[in-house]
């Protein structure tokens, strides 16, 4: 029963992958429809290219082919016409026929080191983000006390805490209940650590760990979320972007060949502009025009000084107002508020807009010297107002944008701002590239030497155990099938550690069987007849057989915990190796002895 | 095959040759230490392929004149594989790409294979992370096997363990082998390995005292061993073969793996035989230490 779960699972493996190409709009809201697949199939009608088939498939659309060669001309067919409407990748569609997807078979997914591609591990710097905030937070207090008149001696930030000094008595007080007014996060945790010194009038304030974990959570989820938006513009097949432990973020990249594009593209920033609007007066050498869709005009002059730049965004977000209409707040750091402070006043009346700068890549047909078609890459810059709102105050640190439309488009004016200003930098911390050709090849040697390994493990029983050796030999294949059933039913990435585990449990399956074999020996020596020997072989071998299989099991385990991509790999086909070779070296060999042995009389046995 | 080999009867020459082995690892960890591999002493590593032989010289050369000081260049497998590795104090993580831009420039026919780039505070974390790992395994270990044998044998078989870990490790520093992430691997499956015999062993140890009285303890783990030999030297030889498949079709990348391994099922080998033994024989392990605990109702009665 076990096994024939096992086999039907480990069936998607033979199905052999076709080569396909993926297609999907260049703007990543939209997905793919009816008019670009017949697009599609138009374009590769028209050149002739021997396509297997043109599907739909969740957003996508994927067109099969039967060889490489083929794949590689739709491919240049369709980036020539679609250019940048549409990304087009190159990627491997599994051919799992439909009955076997129904009960959730696939093939196993191969690790970076086998199918190619790059893996990035990104750190995302807490310390600055937190910086940030704490220097918008002094600001913003600075200002609040100002306008309660509350006299304060000194403010300063001092590391990671920010320090206050009051005149008087009463000044201490009130900027005390004031700040305890505020130490309440929306979870109805303290947002600070206040310490109070009434003797020396001074208050020192720092961010509670509760706090801490927040900001920490709102930046990395934030560059989470400028990386997936990113890593989708390079089409590829199937990207992964996780948050690893508490600070750092895994980009893999299955089969990009062009690293430094690819690093590239990650690394970008987008960025914001805030600029006042132009006024008609205004020469022609101090404005520039951009698009702008609400005006009737279609576009809007804005001034080339640049009062604030997207580093100086700390947060926006989007809320109501009094009235209950959306609006946007935005809060700036220090510096920022300063200059917005200078830039607004006198400003009263005027627009401010904001523009939303962005890198972008960019498809050219062009002709090369022998005059072939070449597709060549072009990098621009791109930017475009999001917002264009009237100040209606001098503004500082924090301000608010009303008018915005729907909550829904709020929404996405706070996400459009918070992209631009990266929460919190990132670097790369760990970067791991593995060029097709050499996991092409990783994957041919893994399958020799599991092969080579097998066959000399199967020869050595035979020829040490006779019958019994064909036995372990049936149940040694068995158990083969039964790792990669398990590994493609559970979803498991096959990394080459993780084949060197899987030739590691060949050479360990047998041990079990080997047990049980030198016990029927023994029993055998002691004059018990074959049939009585074979029953106590294996009940006696049974107990040292899980005792040695669970102590394994439990290095293995540990190796799970502590091991990263690869090692992790091994890990997993380890541990299923183990459970496994038991199950098959315990009940398989078993039932396959009875079948030989059971209900004949044998006078001598051979083991 | 039955043997009957009096393998107590050398016990001391295997102590003092495993002290010998022991000492020659520790001084040579603690004088040459371990020559860490990429992922622990963080780095870049950029492995290119030429469609002829390369010329290492002319690379260093290219290296060097691009500003690079501290770089190994080595070619790995074949003649027309390069490795070059660079460390980088720094953290930079562009290095590769620079590198391979100025190789690709040299050479329009050289195909990247590979870059690593495994920035410095990752390698210690990592280091950090492999040594507790260890530690915690063999600590879980020792507790279960405590729980399923008796603490002379948990004591024996953690012995075993550390006896086959640090013998390797000593190897690895001696002949001045990369020690990266799949060797760690391959030293966590050591142990797994190692310790799957010494619980066969023990098994049949514990399962000797208990049921036969009136020999001396060497007799009966002298007659343990021998009962598990034709296993133990099966096993170990069934595992050998698919390693050095292994080793010798399995590429380059995982050739640290297969060494370590295939050191480490020898030595396991031999430390099952010997380490286990001699600590129980040294703890003067008797017949009352593995006597089966009396029925839980006569605890009872010594109740207040």
């Amino acid at each position: 029963m076990v096994l024939s779960i096992g086999v039907i699972y480990s069936l998607p493996n033979l199905y052999p992958a076709k080569p396909a190409i993926q297609i999907a709009y260049t703007d990543s809201g939209k997905s793919a429809d009816q008019i670009l697949l017949n697009q599609v199939k138009d374009i590769l009608q028209d050149q002739a290219t021997a396509v297997e088939s043109v599907g739909l498939k969740d957003n996508n659309i994927i067109a099969k082919f039967d060889s490489f060669n083929d794949q590689l001309a739709g491919k240049a067919a369709l980036q020539k016409i679609l250019l940048d409407e549409a990304v087009v990748a190159l990627n491997l569609e599994p051919t799992t026929p439909q009955w076997l997807k129904n009960i959730g078979g696939g093939p196993l997914k191969l690790g970076l080191d086998l199918s190619g591609g790059v893996h990035f591990l990104l750190e995302v710097d807490i310390d600055s983000a937190l910086d940030n905030r704490l220097e918008s937070l002094l600001n913003e207090y600075r200002k609040k006390f100002r306008d309660d008149r509350i006299n304060v001696e000194s403010s300063r930030k001092d590391n990671k805490d920010l320090v206050f000094s009051f005149a008087s008595d009463e000044d201490y007080n009130k900027a005390l209940r004031i700040f305890n007014e505020d130490n309440i996060t929306p979870l109805g945790t303290p947002l600070y650590d206040l310490t109070a010194n009434s003797a020396r009038n001074l208050i020192e304030l720092a961010y509670s760990q509760s706090a801490i974990k927040e900001i920490r959570d709102y930046a990395v989820g934030q560059n989470l979320m400028t990386l997936r938006n990113r890593v989708n513009e390079l089409g590829v097949s199937e990207p992964i972007v996780q948050r690893q432990g508490s600070s750092r973020i895994v980009v893999q990249l299955p089969g990009v060949q062009d690293t430094t594009a690819a690093k590239k593209i990650i690394g970008k920033t987008a960025n914001l502009e805030f600029r006042l609007e132009a006024a008609s007066t205004t020469s022609r050498l101090r404005k520039e025009e951009f698009d702008w869709q609400d005006e009737r005009m279609g576009s809007a002059f804005l001034e080339k000084n640049i009062i604030v730049a997207g580093e100086r965004v700390t947060n926006a977000s989007s809320g109501f107002d009094e009235s209950g209409f959306a609006q946007v707040n935005i809060t700036l750091d220090m510096q920022g508020g300063r200059a917005m402070q200078k830039a607004t006043n006198g400003n009263i009346g005027r627009r401010l807009g904001v523009l939303f700068v962005e890198q972008k890549n960019k498809s050219v047909l062009t002709q090369d010297a022998d005059g072939n078609d070449v597709i060549e890459q072009t990098s621009y810059i791109e930017k475009e107002i999001i917002s264009l709102a009237t100040v209606q105050a001098v503004l500082g640190t924090a301000f608010r944008i009303t008018g915005v439309g729907s909550p829904q488009e709020a929404s996405e004016l706070a996400l459009l701002l918070r992209a631009g200003a990266l929460a919190a930098p990132m670097k790369f911390v760990e970067e791991r590239t593995v060029g097709p050709s050499l996991g092409k090849e990783n994957i041919e040697l893994g399958v020799r030497s599991i092969i080579i390994g097998l066959l000399s493990v199967i020869a050595f029983m035979l020829f040490y155990y006779r019958w019994f050796g064909f036995a372990a030999n049936i149940a040694l294949f068995a158990n083969v099938v039964l790792i990669t059933g398990f590994m493609s039913l559970l979803g498991a990435t096959l990394t080459l550690p993780g084949i060197a585990g899987i030739v590691l449990t060949i050479g360990m399956a047998v041990d079990a069987n080997v047990l049980i074999f030198s016990r029927i020996r023994e029993e055998l020596k002691d004059g018990k007849d074959p049939q009585t020997a074979i029953q106590e072989g294996f009940s006696r071998a049974f107990v040292t057989i899980v005792d040695a299989n669970v102590t394994t099991l439990i290095a293995s385990i540990v190796l799970y915990a502590i091991g990263t991509g690869p090692v992790k790999g091994f890990a997993i086909t380890l541990s299923i190796g183990i459970l496994t070779s038991m199950f098959t070296a315990i009940l398989g060999t078993r039932a396959i002895i009875n079948l030989m042995y059971g209900n004949k009389n044998i006078k001598e046995l051979r083991v | 095959m039955n043997f009957n080999i009096p393998f107590m009867r050398y016990r001391r020459y295997a102590t003092i040759g495993s002290l010998v082995l022991l000492l020659l690892s520790v001084g040579s960890l603690s004088f040459k230490g371990l020559n860490l591999g990429l992922d622990f002493s963080g780095g870049t590593l950029i492995e290119v392929s030429y469609e002829e032989a390369a010329d290492l010289i002319d690379i260093r050369d290219l290296m060097t004149n691009n500003g690079f000081d501290d770089f190994q260049v080595v070619n790995f497998g074949s003649n027309s594989d390069v490795l070059i590795k660079v460390a980088d104090k720094n953290g930079n993580s562009q290095l590769g790409d620079v590198i391979y831009k100025f190789l690709q420039d040299a050479d329009p026919s050289t195909e990247l294979k590979r870059i690593e780039f495994v920035g410095p505070q990752i390698g210690s974390e990592l280091r950090d992370q492999g040594g507790l790992g260890m530690l915690v395994a063999l600590g879980m270990i020792l507790l279960y096997v405590a729980f399923r044998f008796q603490y002379k044998f948990a004591l024996g078989a953690v012995a075993a363990l550390a006896h086959d870990v640090v013998i390797i490790l000593g190897l690895f520093s001696l002949l001045s082998w990369d020690f990266d992430l799949t060797v760690l691997a391959a030293l966590l499956a050591v142990i797994g390995y190692s310790l799957n015999d010494t619980i066969v062993v023990s098994d049949r140890i514990r399962e000797n005292f208990r049921g036969e009285r009136g020999f001396e303890p060497d007799q009966i783990v002298n007659r343990s061993i021998n009962q598990t030999l034709s296993r133990t030297l099966i096993t170990s030889i069934t595992t050998l073969l698919v390693l050095f498949a292994l080793f010798l079709f399995g590429g380059d990348m995982i050739k640290g793996f297969s060494q370590a391994l295939i050191i480490g099922v020898l030595v396991g080998t031999y430390s099952s035989i010997y380490v286990v033994a001699n600590m129980l024989l040294g703890l003067s392990i008797t017949q009352d230490d593995l006597a089966i605990p009396e029925p839980e109702g006569a605890e009872f009665d010594d109740m207040p």
